[in-house]
């Protein structure tokens, strides 16, 4: 068995990595990649989370990121790197509540155990001496496990707010102090069993709430690919190695391969490309930069390598400029009210003036202070939150785990409610309506031989539409040709011999395209002695035209906002029967959502790339595919897996079935008060009372949740 | 009475034993990876030839 951590004989200095590893699914990937990787040089551990689908490499400090990659790629794996200090301090959070709610839970039942006894009857000395160890448990568990919650009240005290938290800090703290009291006077009457279930029925909310957050988001930083982790650095003396994206320095020169993404804002020195601007301004027809022209980071070189001169780095950067967008629209979202503080912010006075009113009611009535008491703390015991604590993170617990399921990553609760009221749909274009990447057209005319010839050729380059050929072509029956003398010349093709005849695949020549200049159209030849021509264009997602009828029935009215050219978003928009709107800059899509959430409406809005950053986060709620830049799945609310656009309406149904849910389970917990309120005032609550009532409102909120496990279809 | 005297500290030991087993369990991160620990089962031990 391998439950140990990591062995720790490796040298002092040994660093640790993490890695997202997607591709894991069944026990054999574990055993290969734990006893192959640190068969790797300079690796020598490597420990797998399934559950996270996490890989912790242990490395010599001098191996870099790419080289990481490598060694994962030799074992048949695609990596990411991870850095997230985010998620380590969350689970930190999570862990701290646990030990509460693992607390809680034992002085309940055990408390619980004396106080049935009680209950049923144990008299004099006997019910001293239960009362008295009741006492013993709880009040240490209370001042453990309650800290959360005092915490958090405490906190909204000094600002002279009020929260959820301070009805239900007040009610326990004097629960467990009139409860001494009576155990100290030998009074008939403790309600520390009540006080401490009221803690572990609210730990176990709280916990699922954090779980679930932590669940979600580590799923999307799993597939967080950073704009451009770093860059090939040429040093003085002409040798070249690999340094972090944060390292570089203006002057630098930085070698860029094809299929790279630059790291930082340079001048082009030598080499000529054409680069993929579509991440940062949604046109989705590469531009060819040569010599002194400047190319921003985030853009991907597509042909050939070339040697830029850094000119800009970090803040300085032109996609700094939309970080400082999103940052000012980010904080005006921050103003929305999660529907529970809202509830929050009328209860907890309602709860307080109750427990008062009874409180002085029965002192005129004549009942003496301590009956009175009593009374009041029998009040704050049943009116306190239990049901409504659990109301909404069971709900969204349950509905964002089969979300999960189906491939919908919801990072944070809120989303969904703001989800759920969503009126209307704005798409960008490049990426999100289409699929963002190149797809080939013309295969059919493709014998088996030469698919498998095609197949091998492309394999051979890490050029983007060599990518997109193999994947293209990976579903034939027949495996890839072995190809001999494999040469690939940069900015040309590859140069291959299959069977002694020499193959290639390489840019087309002008007469192969009729004369089209070649940096208009997407294409590349297969020279198979025959000649094909496969051109390249960005297909529109399955499902979009079904989605988009969908949500138009759903009630949110699409449109398509993009930085394209506006013939091409023109295009796609007559093609799916929505208005669209071309050549759009980020300010501009920013502005409109900003003047639309101004105007009371509540758009969602679908985009993936940097330039759609301000919008995904100044919308009302936002979603973006797996496939979007980080910037754009860090903005976003919900990131969806797959190809497909019907994953929006699906989101947006579910959204809406566990609002349906919460609403029903805000209507339990009052019902529940209604019925019970009346009851404590009246001074007919007893112990067991309060203890029956509270966990059975709590059962019945979490069954009415469960429902939700269906929800997603 | 006196059956409870001995009773009452022996169910209070055994509560505090599975206090005290789960938070060890938490500390030792044994709940960092639960689906992992499924599929581990199914690793063999030796260093053989893998499929």
């Amino acid at each position: 068995m391998t439950y140990q951590a990591a062995p720790k004989d490796w040298t002092q200095s040994a660093v640790e990595t993490r890695f997202a590893v997607p591709d894991m699914h069944c026990a054999g990937c574990i055993a290969k990649i734990e006893r192959m990787l640190p068969q790797q040089p300079g690796i020598s551990a490597a420990r797998v989370n399934f559950s996270s689908r996490t890989v912790a490499v242990t490395h010599e400090p001098d191996l870099a990121e790419p080289d990481l990659i490598r060694a994962f790629d030799a074992i048949g794996y695609d990596a990411q790197p991870l850095h997230n200090a985010a998620a380590s301090q969350r689970s930190i959070a999570l862990k701290r509540l646990v030990r509460a709610l693992a607390v809680a839970g034992f002085a309940a039942m055990n408390v619980m155990l004396l106080s049935v006894s009680v209950w049923s009857g144990a008299e004099g000395s006997a019910r001293s001496l239960f009362h008295w160890i009741s006492a013993l448990i709880a009040i240490p568990a209370v001042a453990y496990a309650g800290r959360p919650f005092f915490a958090s009240a405490w906190k909204a005290l000094r600002v002279g707010r009020t929260n959820m938290d301070v009805p239900i800090s007040v009610g326990v703290t004097l629960a467990t102090g009139m409860s001494l009291y009576e155990t100290i006077f030998d009074g008939p009457h403790a309600y520390f069993d009540g006080a401490l279930m009221l803690l572990t029925f609210l730990l176990a909310g709280r916990v699922l709430d954090e779980m679930m957050r932590g669940r979600a988001a580590s799923g999307a930083e799993a597939l967080v690919r950073r704009t451009a982790p770093g860059a090939m650095r040429l040093d003085a003396d002409g040798s070249s190695h690999w340094i972090a994206a944060d390292g570089l320095q203006p002057g630098d020169r930085v070698l860029v391969a094809a299929g790279e993404r630059l790291a930082a804002d340079g001048v082009i020195t030598s080499g000529t490309s054409r680069f993929d601007l579509s991440l940062l301004t949604g046109e989705s027809r590469p531009v060819a930069l040569g010599p002194g022209a400047l190319a921003a980071a985030g853009t991907l070189n597509l042909d050939g390598p070339v040697t830029l001169e850094v000119t800009a780095v970090g803040e300085a950067r032109a996609i700094a400029e939309i970080a400082r967008l999103m940052e000012g629209a980010a904080q005006a979202k921050s103003a929305y009210v999660r529907l529970a503080d809202r509830a929050a912010r009328f209860y907890a006075p309602a709860v307080h003036l109750l427990a008062g009113l009874s409180f002085a009611g029965w002192m005129l009535a004549g009942a003496g202070w301590h009956e009175s008491m009593l009374i009041a703390i029998a009040v704050l015991i049943i009116t306190c939150p239990c049901a409504l604590g659990l109301a909404v993170p069971v709900a969204q617990v349950v509905v964002c785990g089969a979300m999960m399921r189906d491939g919908l990553l919801v990072k944070n609760g809120d989303a969904l409610e703001r989800l759920a009221q969503a009126d209307k749909a704005l798409f960008d274009k490049t990426g999100t309506i289409t699929l963002g990447r190149p797809e080939p057209s013309g295969l059919e005319a493709l014998s088996d031989e030469e698919r498998a010839i095609g197949r091998g050729l492309a394999m051979a380059s890490r050029h983007p539409l060599a990518t997109s050929l193999r994947h293209a072509l990976g579903g034939a029956q027949v495996g890839p040709a072995i190809l001999t003398d494999i040469e690939e010349v940069p900015g040309e093709g590859v140069l291959a011999r299959f069977n002694g005849a020499a193959v290639a695949m390489r840019r087309p020549t002008p007469q192969e395209l009729d004369g089209i200049d070649d940096d208009l159209v997407m294409a590349v030849t297969l020279d198979l002695g025959r000649i094909h021509v496969i051109r390249f264009a960005d297909a529109i997602r399955p499902g979009a035209a079904q989605a988009l009828a969908e949500l138009e029935t759903l009630g949110l009215p699409a449109a398509i906002m993009s930085g394209d050219r506006p013939e091409t978003v023109g295009a796609v928009a007559t093609l799916l029967g929505i208005a669209g709107k071309g050549g759009m800059r980020p300010a501009e899509k920013l502005a409109r959502l900003e003047s639309e959430v101004a105007a009371g409406q509540r758009p969602l809005m679908v985009g993936d790339g940097l330039n759609d950053g301000p919008a995904l986060a100044a919308a009302h709620v936002s979603m973006a595919p797996a496939s979007a830049s980080d910037v754009g799945q860090q903005a976003a609310d919900i990131v969806f897996l797959g190809d497909s656009l019907l994953a929006i309406p699906k989101a947006v149904r579910a959204a809406r079935a566990t609002m349906r849910i919460v609403r029903q389970n805000f209507a339990l917990a009052i019902g529940y008060n209604i019925f019970a309120v009346p009851l404590a005032i009246a001074g007919l609550v007893t112990p067991l009372v309060a203890a029956i009532a509270m966990s059975s409102s709590s059962l019945i909120v979490i069954a009415n949740s469960l429902r939700l496990r269906w929800a997603v279809k | 009475m006196n059956g409870v005297l001995i009773l009452i500290p022996i169910a209070l030991f055994l509560g505090l034993a599975g206090l005290v087993a789960f938070l060890w369990s938490l500390r030792t991160g044994q709940f960092e990876d639960p689906d992992g620990a499924a599929m581990r089962i199914l690793i063999d031990d030796q260093d053989g030839p893998l499929t």
